[in-house]
C-alpha cells in the first residue's frame, strides 16, 4: 500500500521515490523471485500427481468395473478369474473400517494418556527415553508386526477371547466358537499399537504448545493438576488431538503387510469380530496381485479408487472438524 | 543437553544399525552372484549341451516350480555361461511379462487362455505362445489331528469338509472311510489359500471334475466356497495346519514336512493312494495333450482310477515362442530346456518333491524344444 502511494507520486519528489521503488523490487529479487517459482513449482506439480493417480485409478477402474457381473459395491465375492467376473468391495469397506475403528477406540485413549504422563506426570529424566521408545515403535516395519501378529500376539489372543465369549458373548459381537484368532480384532488391536506413536508424537507436541499462563492461571485458581489437564491443556489441545488421530487413522486403512500376516481372510461379513475372516482393501490387493491377470489388477485397482476416495473423505472430515475449532489451534497460539 | 545427547546416541545407533545392514546385504547379494563357485564347476553335469548359449536370461512366473528351477539353474550355469534369473512373480505376473516381451520364457500353472495366445503373437513374430509340461507336483492334503496317523478321504469327502458340510472329525462320513481311526470330537478347521494361486485352481479342478455334486463352484485361481480359514502362501497354509488342532488344507507335497501328516485318497483303485511323487507321475501319464500345433497343453484325468495314480496334480508349464523367439537369448532359453527336459533335468525333480513328466509326454516336449526358433 504504502510503496504504490509513493511510487505515484508526483515527479518533484523523484530522487526518493526511485529509491522507494528500488526497495519495492528488493521483494522480487533473482533469489526471492526463483523461490516463488520453485514453491508455485511445487504446489502445481503436487496437484498434477494427484490428479494424475486419480486419472489413473479411475482409468483402470472403469475398464475393470464395466465388466463386472455382481454388484461392485455389494457382492460379497471376488473371482476375476471367472467368467463373467463377479467381485465386490463390500466386505473390503466392512473389514477397512472396523478394523480401523477398532484401532482408533484403543489407540487414541491411549495415545493421549501417553502424551499426557510424558509432557505433565513424568519425572524429567522419564520424558526422553519413553519418547525415545514411542519414536522406536514407529520405525519397527509393518511386516515385522505382522510376523510378531501371527506368531506371538494370535495365539495368546486365546484368553482374552474366551473371557470376552464369557461375558460379551451375548451380544454376537464378541461370540467365539474356538480356533486360532485370526479375526478383525485382533488385526484391530495391532493396528493400534502400529498407529500408537504418530498420535502420541502430535499430541505430546500440541500439548507442549499449551501456554504456560493458562496452566498457570489455572493453578493460580486452584485447580489440581487433573483439572488443569480437564480445562486447559485437553481444550486447548482438541484440534491437534484430532489431527494426530486422522494421521494414525491413515495409516491404519492403508496397512497392509500386518494385516495379510494377521488375518485369515474370506469374502463374508461376520457378525462377531472374534470370527477368523473379513477382509481390507491393501490387504486383498497384497494378497491378490502377484496372481492376478491383467483385469484380475484392474479390478483391485477399482477397489484400491475406493480406499482413496475413503481416504480423502476422512482428511477432509477431520479439516472441516478442525477448521470449526479454529480459536483453539495450536499453530496458530 | 540430556535430550541432544540422546539424540546422538540414537543417531549413532541408526548409523551402526544401518552399515550393518548393508554389510549384510552385501554379503546376500555376493552370494546369490555366484552360484556357480569353484567347487561346483568340478560336479558340473558333463552332458548339459550349451553349444552357444551365452549371456543373461530373465524369466519370471509360477512360484510353485521355483525350487524345481533353481535346483536346474544351479547344475545348467555350472556347465554354461548363461546366467539365469527366474523371478517367481507368480503365474499371472509371469504370462503378463511374457506376453508384454519382457521376458523369453515364463511359466504358468495353467495353459494359456486363448486371449493370451493372440496377445503373444505380437512378440513372437510369425509364432504364438505355447505351453510346455515341464514339472510336476502333487497337492498334498495335510491335516492336524491329534491320535490319527493314517488318514484316507475321498474326493466327495473332502469337498464336503472344505465347502463347510462337514464340520467334525467324528462325522460318520469320514468314520466310513477310516474304520480303524479313532477320530476325536474336534471342530474341523479347513484351510484354503488366501492368495490366488496356481494350487487352488488345480485342487478346485480335481474337487469339481470328481465330486461336482459336493462342490458346486466353478473354479480358478480364486478359492470360492464360503467358510473355512485362510492363509498366504502354499507355506502359510502347511504353518497353519501344523499349529491348529483339527486343521487340514492344500499345498505342494514339498512343503508337507516337519511332522504335517498327508491324506491318502481313495480313488476307487483297490488301494488308497498316498501323496508321493512316484503316484504324481503315474496319474500324469492319464493325462492327454490337448494343445493344438507345438502346443503341449495337457487335459489332466483327474477321475483315473490307475492302481497307484495320485490324481490331485499339478502341471507347471514353460511358456515361449514357438517361432520368432528373439534372437539374442534364444540360444539360451533352448540350451535351458533342453536341460530341463532331459533325463537329467527330470531326475532332479523328483530329488525336490516334484514329480517328473510321464515319458512320452516328455518325449514330446524334447522334440518341441528341439524345433524352437
Amino acid at each position: 500500500m504504502d510503496t504504490t502511494q509513493i511510487a505515484d507520486a508526483p515527479p518533484p519528489i523523484q530522487p526518493p521515490a526511485a529509491e522507494q521503488k528500488r526497495a519495492a523490487r528488493g521483494a522480487t529479487r533473482p533469489g526471492d523471485r526463483i523461490f516463488l517459482g520453485f514453491s508455485r513449482g511445487s504446489g502445481i506439480l503436487l496437484l498434477v500427481i494427484m490428479a494424475a493417480i486419480a486419472g489413473f485409478l479411475t482409468y483402470r477402474a472403469v475398464l475393470a468395473i464395466s465388466k463386472d457381473d455382481g454388484n461392485f459395491l455389494t457382492t460379497f465375492e471376488w473371482n476375476t478369474g471367472t467368467t463373467p467376473p463377479v467381485f465386490g468391495i463390500a466386505v473390503l469397506a466392512y473389514g477397512t473400517i472396523v478394523s480401523s475403528i477398532i484401532a482408533m477406540v484403543i489407540a487414541v485413549p491411549v495415545s493421549v494418556a501417553i502424551a499426557l504422563f510424558l509432557t505433565h506426570y513424568a519425572p524429567r529424566r522419564l520424558r526422553g527415553p519413553i519418547a525415545y521408545v514411542i519414536d522406536l515403535l514407529a520405525a519397527v516395519p509393518s511386516i515385522v508386526y505382522g510376523l510378531w501378529g501371527a506368531l506371538i500376539l494370535v495365539p495368546h489372543m486365546n484368553g482374552l477371547f474366551g473371557w470376552l465369549n464369557d461375558y460379551l458373548g451375548w451380544t454376537g459381537i464378541f461370540s467365539w466358537q474356538g480356533g486360532a484368532a485370526r479375526s478383525m480384532l485382533t488385526v484391530g488391536i495391532l493396528l493400534a499399537i502400529m498407529i500408537l506413536p504418530i498420535i502420541t508424537n502430535v499430541s505430546r507436541e500440541v500439548f507442549r504448545q499449551v501456554p504456560q499462563m493458562h496452566e498457570e492461571a489455572a493453578l493460580a485458581l486452584g485447580a489440581t493438576r487433573w483439572e488443569v489437564i480437564r480445562m486447559a491443556v485437553l481444550p486447548f489441545g482438541r484440534s491437534g488431538i484430532i489431527s494426530a488421530s486422522m494421521l494414525g487413522l491413515g495409516r491404519a486403512l492403508g496397512e497392509t503387510m500386518a494385516v495379510a500376516t494377521v488375518l485369515s481372510p474370506d469374502f463374508l461379513i461376520h457378525t462377531s469380530l472374534l470370527d477368523p475372516g473379513g477382509g481390507t482393501f491393501a490387504q486383498n490387493i497384497a494378497s491378490k496381485f502377484s496372481e492376478a491377470t491383467e483385469f484380475g489388477r484392474d479390478a483391485l485397482i477399482a477397489s484400491g479408487l475406493v480406499l482413496f476416495v475413503i481416504t480423502l473423505l476422512v482428511n477432509g472430515a477431520a479439516r472441516a472438524i478442525i477448521a470449526r475449532r479454529k480459536e483453539y489451534s495450536g499453530a496458530n497460539a | 543437553m540430556k535430550l541432544q545427547r540422546m539424540n546422538r546416541r540414537a543417531l549413532a545407533l541408526g548409523a551402526l544399525a544401518v552399515s550393518g545392514a548393508l554389510a549384510l546385504t552385501a554379503c546376500g547379494s555376493d552370494e546369490t552372484g555366484n552360484p556357480d563357485g569353484g567347487s561346483s564347476n568340478a560336479a558340473a553335469p558333463s552332458n548339459i549341451k550349451c553349444d552357444d548359449a551365452s549371456g543373461q536370461v530373465l524369466a519370471d512366473g509360477s512360484s510353485a516350480q521355483k525350487n524345481a528351477v533353481d535346483a536346474w539353474v544351479k547344475q545348467f550355469s555350472a556347465a554354461c555361461k548363461v546366467e539365469i534369473n527366474y523371478k517367481a512373480g507368480g503365474s499371472g505376473a509371469g504370462v503378463t511379462a511374457f506376453t508384454q516381451g519382457q521376458v523369453p520364457w515364463a511359466g504358468s500353472d495353467s495353459a494359456l487362455k486363448p486371449e493370451e495366445v493372440k496377445a503373444s503373437q505380437k512378440i513372437c513374430s510369425g509364432g504364438q505362445g505355447i505351453d510346455l509340461p515341464m514339472v510336476g507336483g502333487p497337492i498334498a492334503v495335510g491335516y492336524n489331528v491329534p491320535g490319527v496317523d493314517n488318514l484316507v478321504l475321498d474326493a466327495a469327502t473332502i469337498a464336503k469338509i472344505f465347502d463347510s458340510k462337514i464340520t467334525n472329525w467324528n462325522d460318520p462320513a469320514i468314520a466310513k472311510l477310516n474304520p480303524d481311526a479313532k477320530l476325536p470330537n474336534l471342530k474341523i478347521q479347513a484351510f484354503h489359500r488366501s492368495d490366488e494361486s496356481g494350487t487352488t485352481d488345480n485342487f478346485t479342478k480335481y474337487l469339481i471334475a470328481t465330486a461336482k455334486k459336493d462342490f458346486p463352484y466353478e473354479g480358478g485361481k480364486a478359492w470360492q466356497a464360503k467358510g473355512g480359514q485362510s492363509a498366504p502362501q502354499s507355506s502359510g497354509v502347511a504353518a497353519q495346519v501344523k499349529q491348529t488342532a483339527g486343521a487340514i488344507g492344500y499345498f505342494e507335497l514339498s512343503y508337507a514336512k516337519d511332522g504335517i501328516k498327508t491324506v491318502a485318497i481313495d480313488t476307487g483303485a483297490g488301494k488308497p493312494v498316498e501323496a508321493t511323487v512316484d503316484n504324481a507321475t503315474k496319474a500324469i501319464a492319464d493325462a492327454k495333450v490337448v494343445g493344438t500345433g507345438k502346443d503341449l497343453a495337457l487335459e489332466l484325468n483327474y477321475a483315473t482310477k490307475a492302481e497307484g495314480a495320485y490324481p490331485m496334480v499339478l502341471v507347471t508349464y514353460e511358456i515361449v515362442c514357438d517361432k520368432g523367439n528373439k534372437t539374442d537369448t534364444l540360444p539360451a532359453v533352448k540350451a535351458f530346456l533342453r536341460y530341463a527336459a532331459s533325463e537329467d533335468g527330470q531326475k532332479i525333480l523328483a530329488e525336490n518333491d516334484y514329480a517328473p513328466m510321464p515319458d512320452d509326454i516328455i518325449a514330446k516336449v524334447r522334440t518341441t524344444v528341439e524345433s524352437l526358433s
